[in-house]
């Protein structure tokens, strides 16, 4: 709560001269037109101008920031590079928006540990790059790696194509300096595997910036895999590939990679990078084994001969390391595909058990033509995480509301199916509503009691992640 | 569920009379934390499995289930558990393999049961059954309550039906031996781990270095040629008795340390007892109680020491937190249990 009788903008104005005397002025930012590129993060749907915009370059100076912050009970919503697709980073109007992009150094690698200390500035790319030398990766692989940063990575537990085989971003950090509400540092986790008490390393990973801000991470590095191909397959029915994809899992192989486009992103993707897709095919799959060469050499036969049975139109085994990144190129570049053939999208998240693929994809297949929506459907078929991509021209009248409430549908139908409404892009502002399809109260209310243990005065990320009581009852009453 | 009913009529029972909670599933980690008072909240009744699709390598089995009963399920599908908990004479349960976190030799390459769990119910302090992440890999709606509940020894609720991710058994494994000293077997080990052979143990004990290689036969036969050494025969009993600390190694030991480092960190107090397992990152030590040298030593490597066993007095088992850390720990433990009645002073004298 806010002093009585004192508005926040004059606070935050007052707060901007004290923030200067710990952090360079050019890096305390309260003018409107400098404050602009922060009004909004991946999902640019939300728009608001923060108070004031502050980029510290230190676990010292964040600590400071948030002292100050905590002493005058002023909000603080925490950035990385802004990638994020639920609106987590939307900034708050009478808050201070915390850029940790500053943060940016790799401060160790440990070739012979397997394990990296860096800054959450530190973009994701850039640790596997660092690492390279080495023979070493980062795991997680969100398509926004080139930009995206490990901070972010630990606020949204992102995923991304590997992480079937190589874990999120929670299996792969072994260690955190958090700075609290309050501005106290403290270490969570431990360098070498085992910390005792409850994991709060976990607690940190995947909570929006809602409990902590993360000011130094040290990741786990994998050895690269010696060798790596991809089969790609193509398919007359949506059902055939997805009854695959679950038998290629059943036959007890594990996929680096296992990834499914519908013909709407095979069209978009070809038209866009030409990768040499099946044009004609109602789905496509993409499944990449990586190991030693006689192991992958076994597995290509097996994934080979489930496709075969599952009446696949084409199989094809990339033969090189050019044909293997062409054949992902289309992926990869899926939804800038998907954004030349319609002037907006609204890019879904829902998780489901795997076996439950072909009944989803029919039913939203439905849910499009009631809407007089198109979806095109690309996602991480090893996981059952779905990226339906509903397309939309905000320039007419209530289409936006059109393929929100679809949206809400598709995330529905998740739940419905034993899945969850947010595989790896968070809840943010977009899915407050959708947590009371997944939660009861007394789960939302214990939910909340974690927040407000960590942030008794909600200060962290107000309104983001949890639905407050309050917002419950308005939902469950509307 | 009566069983359920009852459960839950005996927090709020605890709660009303402020009587603490002692839950126990098998009663086989009693050794493990700190001694602890309080009526029994037995679990042994909630066993069996609630749901197992083989296909989704996914299986969800209430709190009570053995993890052998577990393991012997999964073998008929050709399945095991991704992660490798002790099973201690076929007494511990799932939900106390959670609660406690504890893993064997393959910790560094799949993970400890934390990483497996999908999804928990549990019952809080207010007597309230509530379901966390599902039976999905990839959920993040929420905070990770489920993970959460991994090394809180039952402070924060109790565990009533866990969701694990589980795998397909190897086909083959192997381990290769080879005599070495311990500072060379940490850098071999440390080397190794480099590559990406399949290994899933490495080891170091006695003058020995153990290496366990599992996976596709071929993947396995190649990587073994690749490392210097000779085949061990009958090397499930040492990787089981690892898992088990079943070893005479830890039978023997009348003081028992553990601590959780970098594994690239130097061999310390050379002539002590020493077994290295999980390639370095774990450093488990039969000495006499000195615990402050001990203290000293696992603080300058920014290690973790754990006193498993030994004569304790009351004294804490687990490391020393900050105060700032103590205070985020107390604060998630009333959020959970506000009448402080599950398991206290189990895990710290002050929590």
């Amino acid at each position: 709560m806010n002093q009585a009788g004192t508005s926040y903008t004059a606070i935050t104005a007052s707060l901007a001269a004290m923030f200067r005397e710990f952090v360079d002025d050019d890096y305390v930012i309260s003018a409107a037109e400098s404050k602009r590129p922060f009004e909004c993060d991946g999902l640019p749907v939300y728009k608001q101008m923060p108070g004031l915009v502050v980029m510290p370059s230190s676990t010292e100076e964040v600590s400071r920031a948030m002292r100050l912050c905590h002493q005058h009970k002023v909000p603080v919503v925490v950035r990385g590079a802004g990638t994020g697709l639920s609106g987590g980073a939307l900034p708050h109007p009478d808050g201070v928006l915390l850029s940790l992009t500053r943060l940016a150094k790799i401060l160790e690698i440990d070739p012979g540990a397997g394990l990296a200390r860096v800054q959450p500035g530190v973009t994701n790319l850039a640790i596997t790059e660092a690492c390279a030398p080495h023979g070493l990766f980062f795991a997680p692989d969100p398509s926004s790696q080139i930009a995206c940063t490990i901070g972010g990575n630990v606020a949204e537990n992102a995923g991304g194509v590997h992480c079937l085989k190589y874990g999120l971003t929670v299996h792969n950090v072994l260690q955190m300096t958090v700075v609290t509400v309050d501005g106290e540092i403290v270490t969570v986790g431990c360098e070498g595997m085992a910390s005792a008490g409850p994991d709060l390393a976990a607690l940190m990973t995947g909570s929006e910036g809602m409990l902590g801000v993360v000011t130094e991470v040290t990741v786990r590095l994998l050895p690269d895999p010696p060798h790596c191909q991809v089969v790609l397959a193509s398919f007359d029915e949506l059902e055939h590939a997805g009854d695959a994809v679950t038998e290629v899992i059943a036959e007890g192989i594990v996929p680096a990679g296992f990834e499914m486009m519908d013909s709407h992103a095979i069209r978009a993707a070809e038209d866009y990078v030409g990768a040499g897709y099946d044009t004609d095919a109602a789905a496509l799959l993409l499944c990449e084994l990586d190991g030693t060469q006689e192991e992958v050499r076994d597995g290509i036969e097996q994934v080979a001969a489930v496709f075969r049975r599952h009446s696949a139109r084409s199989i094809r085994v990339s033969q090189n390391e050019a044909e293997r990144l062409l054949f992902w190129k289309g992926r990869k570049s899926a939804f800038p595909a998907v954004g030349r053939i319609s002037p907006d999208y609204y890019c879904m998240d829902g998780t489901i058990p795997r076996r439950m693929l072909s009944k989803v994809l029919m039913d939203i297949a439905r849910l499009s033509h009631e809407y007089g929506l198109r979806v095109a459907n690309v996602f991480h078929a090893g996981d059952g995480n779905m990226h339906p991509l509903i397309l939309f021209d905000q320039s007419v009248p209530g289409e936006l509301e059109k393929a929100e409430a679809f949206g809400a549908d598709i995330l529905r139908l998740c739940v419905a199916a034993g899945g969850c409404i947010t595989g790896e892009h968070g809840v943010g502002v977009e899915k407050l509503e959708q947590m009371l399809d997944q939660f009861s109260d007394a789960e939302l209310a214990q939910l909340n009691a974690i927040k407000d243990a960590l942030d008794p005065d909600a200060l962290l990320n107000p309104g983001k992640g949890v639905p407050t009581l309050k917002r419950c009852q308005e939902y469950r009453s509307a | 569920m009566s069983a359920l009913a009852d459960l839950l009529e005996q927090v709020r029972e605890a709660v009303a009379k402020q009587r603490p909670l002692c839950v126990v599933g098998g009663n086989s980690k009693k050794h493990i934390g700190r001694e602890q008072a309080g009526d029994p909240a037995d679990m042994g009744t909630f066993a069996g499995v609630v749901d197992y699709q083989p296909s989704e390598l996914v299986i969800t089995v209430r709190a009570g289930t053995t993890v052998s009963e577990l393991q012997k399920v999964l073998a008929d599908e050709n399945q095991v558990l991704a992660s490798d908990p002790p099973a201690f004479n076929g007494k511990a349960t799932v939900g106390g393999a959670l609660a406690c976190n504890l893993s064997g030799p393959s910790r560094p390459w799949q993970g400890s049961i934390r990483d497996h769990v999908l999804g928990v119910r549990i019952i809080n302090g207010k007597a309230e059954h509530l379901r966390f992440g599902g039976e999905v890999m990839k959920n993040v709606a929420g905070y990770d309550v489920s993970r959460l509940m991994a090394g809180a020894m039952g402070t924060l609720g109790i565990l009533t039906e866990v969701t694990l991710k589980v795998a397909p058994r190897p086909e083959t494994t192997v381990t290769v031996c080879r005599p070495v000293g311990a500072s060379a077997a940490l850098r071999a080990m440390n080397d190794l781990c480099g590559t990406a052979l399949p290994v899933t143990g490495a080891c170091w004990h006695a003058g020995n270095m153990y290496v366990r290689l599992a996976g596709p036969a071929s993947a396995v036969a190649a990587a073994a040629d690749r490392i210097d050494g000779s085949t061990l025969p009958g090397d499930r009993d040492l990787w089981s008795g690892l898992r088990e600390m079943s070893l005479p190694f830890f039978t023997d030991a009348k003081d028992l340390w553990c601590i959780s480092l970098r594994s690239t960190r130097d061999h310390f107090m050379p002539d002590a007892d020493w077994l290295l397992d999980w390639r370095g990152a774990r450093r488990w030590l039969a000495a006499r109680d000195d615990s402050d040298t001990l203290d000293h030593g696992a603080r300058d490597v920014d290690g973790e020491l754990w006193h498993v066993r030994g004569a304790r007095n009351g004294a804490e088992v687990f490391p020393d937190r900050s105060e700032a850390y103590r205070a985020m720990l107390l604060r998630l433990k009333r959020a959970f249990d506000p009448a402080g009645v599950f398991n206290p002073g189990r895990l710290y004298s002050w929590m």
